[in-house]
């Protein structure tokens, strides 16, 4: 097959003009080609993030927290509290884990205001003291309202929406937002 | 554009450099007889690309290096195929190897002035070997594990230095964290690294004398591009077809997560080395020690390989290396052969397979419940597993005189094995393949003698106590002419029915027909039959308390209860203290096995029996 092939391509050099041309575009083509075929399925897969659909979690994404409205003082200093719920990562599925923590405040008998401790500016937890939450990393400021107090982050805290139960149980959709953005935009 | 181009040529001799790589000239026309080498290099630029996104994804710990990779496999986007590639592509790389190395030998490429180019070709060989056994064991699976076990052992057996090569391998005296890590560490650094390293020296050594043509004056001489690149991306896209194709229709395999402690009689190395494999299993090799099959004659064939350029230089020396080459492959395809022939043949290495097939598969289920893989790796699920469990407890506490439907419990025959040959061992009790099932039920009353008959290869008092001499025995004779009643079909099914249900098994699925199970408990307690009647009823001699009642029917004292009779806690204390007076009593001739097994062996050797799992 190739004997034959190459003599004709030496005896018949008329035709050489376009089957070098084709010769030319194949080799480039089929070239090409294995080489993308490992290359992209190797950048699918990496893309997994983004192209794979998650699990919606069973539920409202509500989490009672460990917290009642009674133990809170009204107008008091805001509580540091744990978010425990199930925490999926890859393979693992960890029951009952620490995920992240908010700042919980009663504000009025039945209301009580809950904050995610993520600074919107760039995700470092922020402290409560004397009356306002800082941020130690890029020195974030917030009034007990979450209202940003200085211009180094995008909005004010991220206030979650709070369910009070059973008159005493305190329960908070727990979210983390983009930072940086002016807006509030929920991750994952 | 162009002007980009000049200004980066200018700068780095970009077009020289295209240049020399594209228009080398090869004499006497392009052919498919040179493409072997570029495959070579296109397998090995796959492993590369598809092995940077797989360690992505990888995980080295012995607790989340098989997790994470049967998340690759069956939860990541395309992670089947990237992983197929690699794993197939690996193999073609071997195969790929054998035929340019065959072909450099024929073509006598070796010979002056390319001597050191072979030589290359050869520690190149060694590398791709050493790639492929390094990422054998990264899964993390039974198959790669036990396999490598066998090569770090051979490197234990090297002379002087052996064990310390062998502890400096593995990160310690036994496998963990850190035998994956360091193995992970040569399969996707040193490795790979010293690969490119001596490719390019390979490449560019090649390029200083060119291609070794055959007939040079068979054509006018081309450019490399784009006649001859043309037939080698014709040549890769074959090789990637056969990739994917086999990552599509066969898979990677991904074999239960490695277990010290379940022995894996599947093990073999990865086809490739089946030769070296069969060979050490000689045993006038084995005679000679591991060292010798392992290292010194392997060594002594490489050695050989290696000189063959010395050798070619003598007037018979290339037809010796042709000849050599061809027995060393002749003897490698044979041996191979032979490896693949022995284990067909062998039933016990098919049952293992299926084990090792049934154990994959039942991972996967295990795998995906809602609790996902637990943190101290998927292992613990097989080994919490009843399924899983169940038989292999039966083959080594219960086969030794029981059988399940014919076999130990893991589908391997009961053998002795005398004179080589296979000869089956009777058993001395009971087939307990349908136990607690109204189909056993029913043979137990209707025909005790067929199905204890197994008993009459024990000893003689065990056949008069329990086998086709017993009390049992005779009743359920005595009354034999009862089932040939048609209308008792329907009795018996009653009375089997109320039996049945006595258990409480959950699984699988109980189809309890209330209706029967009463129908039932009337004819245990009256004996009465749709036609006749029992000589001696079943509470005459077993003790029975129905399940959600309080009265108890019998007295029992000459027969084993049938309180919860074949249910969990039934067969629990009955196998924890057969002797007991509740069940065989004095007579009894089975082993008690609350000494010999665990609470939670078993637990699940129980629950495997009734059927108690998902």
């Amino acid at each position: 097959m190739s004997h034959s092939q190459s003599d004709l391509n030496h005896t018949e050099p008329y035709a050489e003009g376009r089957r070098g041309f084709i010769t030319h575009v194949l080799a480039a083509a089929i070239g090409g080609f294995v080489g993308l075929v490992p290359f992209a399925s190797g950048l699918c897969f990496f893309l997994d993030p983004l192209i794979r659909k998650r699990k919606g979690g069973s539920g409202d994404g509500f989490v009672k927290l460990q917290i009642t409205v009674e133990a809170l003082e009204l107008n008091g200093d805001p509580q540091l509290v744990k978010i425990i719920m199930d925490k999926v990562d890859a393979w693992n599925t960890y029951r009952n884990q620490p995920v992240g923590a908010v700042f919980v405040r009663r504000v009025a008998a039945d209301k009580v205001v809950v904050f995610n401790q993520r600074c919107p500016h760039l995700g470092c937890a922020v402290d409560y003291k004397e009356k306002k939450y800082s941020c130690p990393c890029h020195t974030s400021e917030f009034d007990l309202a979450g209202a940003r107090q200085n211009k180094i982050p995008p909005r004010g805290l991220d206030e979650l929406e709070v369910s009070i139960r059973n008159n005493t149980e305190v329960w908070v959709k727990f979210q983390h937002f983009r930072a940086t953005t002016p807006e509030k935009i929920p991750v994952g | 554009m162009n002007a980009l181009i000049n200004w980066i040529d200018d700068r780095t001799g970009l077009k020289k450099l295209m240049h020399e790589a594209l228009y080398e000239h090869i004499p006497g026309g392009a052919r498919w007889r040179y493409v072997w080498g570029s495959t070579l290099v296109y397998t090995f630029t796959i492993q590369v690309i598809t092995g940077i996104f797989l360690a992505t994804a990888y995980s080295p710990s012995t607790t989340t290096a098989w997790e994470s990779v049967y998340h690759i496999q069956n939860h990541m986007q395309f992670g089947w195929l990237v992983r197929g590639m690699h794993h197939f592509s690996a193999q073609a790389m071997t195969v790929l190897l054998a035929i340019h190395l065959m072909q450099v030998v024929i073509d006598g490429a070796y010979k002056a002035p390319r001597e050191v180019n072979f030589w290359l070709g050869l520690i190149l060989m060694q590398i791709v070997l050493g790639l492929g056994l390094t990422g054998y064991l990264l899964p993390w699976d039974q198959k790669g594990y036990y396999a490598t076990q066998v090569s770090t052992e051979i490197m234990g057996a090297t002379p002087v230095v052996g064990p310390q090569l062998q502890q400096i391998a593995q990160g310690g005296p036994q496998y963990g964290h850190h035998t994956l890590t360091r193995f992970f560490t040569m399969h996707v650094m040193i490795l790979p690294g010293t690969l490119v390293a001596f490719l390019v020296l390979h490449i560019a050594v090649f390029r200083r004398h060119g291609i070794t043509v055959p007939d040079p004056d068979r054509a006018p001489g081309v450019a490399f591009w784009p006649d001859q690149v043309l037939k080698d991306a014709v040549a890769c896209l074959v090789v990637l077809a056969t990739v994917v194709g086999l990552a599509y229709w066969k898979g990677a395999e991904l074999s239960a997560p490695a277990d010290p402690s379940e022995a894996f009689s599947a093990a073999r190395p990865e086809w490739y080395f089946l030769f070296l494999f069969q060979f050490l299993r000689f045993e006038w090799v084995e005679h000679q020690g591991l060292a010798f099959g392992a290292i010194y004659l392997p060594g002594a064939l490489m050695l050989l390989l290696t000189a063959m350029p010395i050798f070619g230089r003598w007037k018979l020396g290339h037809w010796f290396n042709i000849v050599f080459m061809m027995a060393m492959m002749v003897g490698i395809i044979g041996l191979t052969g032979l490896a693949l022939k022995n284990d067909a043949k062998d039933p016990d290495f098919q049952a293992a397979v299926k084990q090792a097939h049934d154990d994959s598969e039942r991972i996967k289920v295990l795998a995906e419940r809602p609790d996902g893989i637990p943190l101290e790796g998927a292992v613990s699920l097989l080994r919490n597993d009843p399924l899983t469990q169940g038989p292999r407890l039966f083959a080594r506490n219960c086969a030794m005189c029981h059988r399940y439907n014919g076999h130990d419990g893991t589908g391997r025959e009961v053998v002795k094995l005398v004179n080589k040959e296979r000869i089956p061992e009777l058993p001395t009790a009971t087939d307990l393949g349908k136990f607690g099932t109204k189909d056993w039920l029913k043979s137990v009353i209707t025909d005790y003698a067929t199905t204890f008959a197994p008993l009459s290869n024990a000893r003689e008092e065990v056949k008069k106590h329990f086998g086709t001499d017993s009390e049992m025995a005779g009743w359920s004779k005595s009354h034999s002419q009862h089932w040939r009643i048609g209308a008792n079909e329907a009795s018996l099914e009653d009375l089997t029915s109320f039996l049945q249900a006595q258990g409480g098994r959950t699984s699988p699925k109980p189809n309890i027909d209330e209706a029967a199970v009463k129908r039932g408990r009337e004819i245990f307690t009256s004996g009465k039959l749709a036609v006749g009647e029992f000589e001696s009823k079943c509470t005459d001699c077993h003790s029975l308390k129905p399940r959600g009642e309080e009265a108890v029917f019998g007295e029992g004292g000459t027969a084993p209860t049938l309180t919860g009779y074949a249910g969990s806690d039934w067969l629990r204390e009955f196998l924890k203290n057969p002797g007991h007076s509740q069940f065989y009593g004095d007579h009894n001739a089975m082993p008690a096995f609350g000494d010999r097994l665990s609470e939670k062996e078993l637990d699940l050797l129980v629950r495997w029996m009734v059927g108690d799992f998902e």
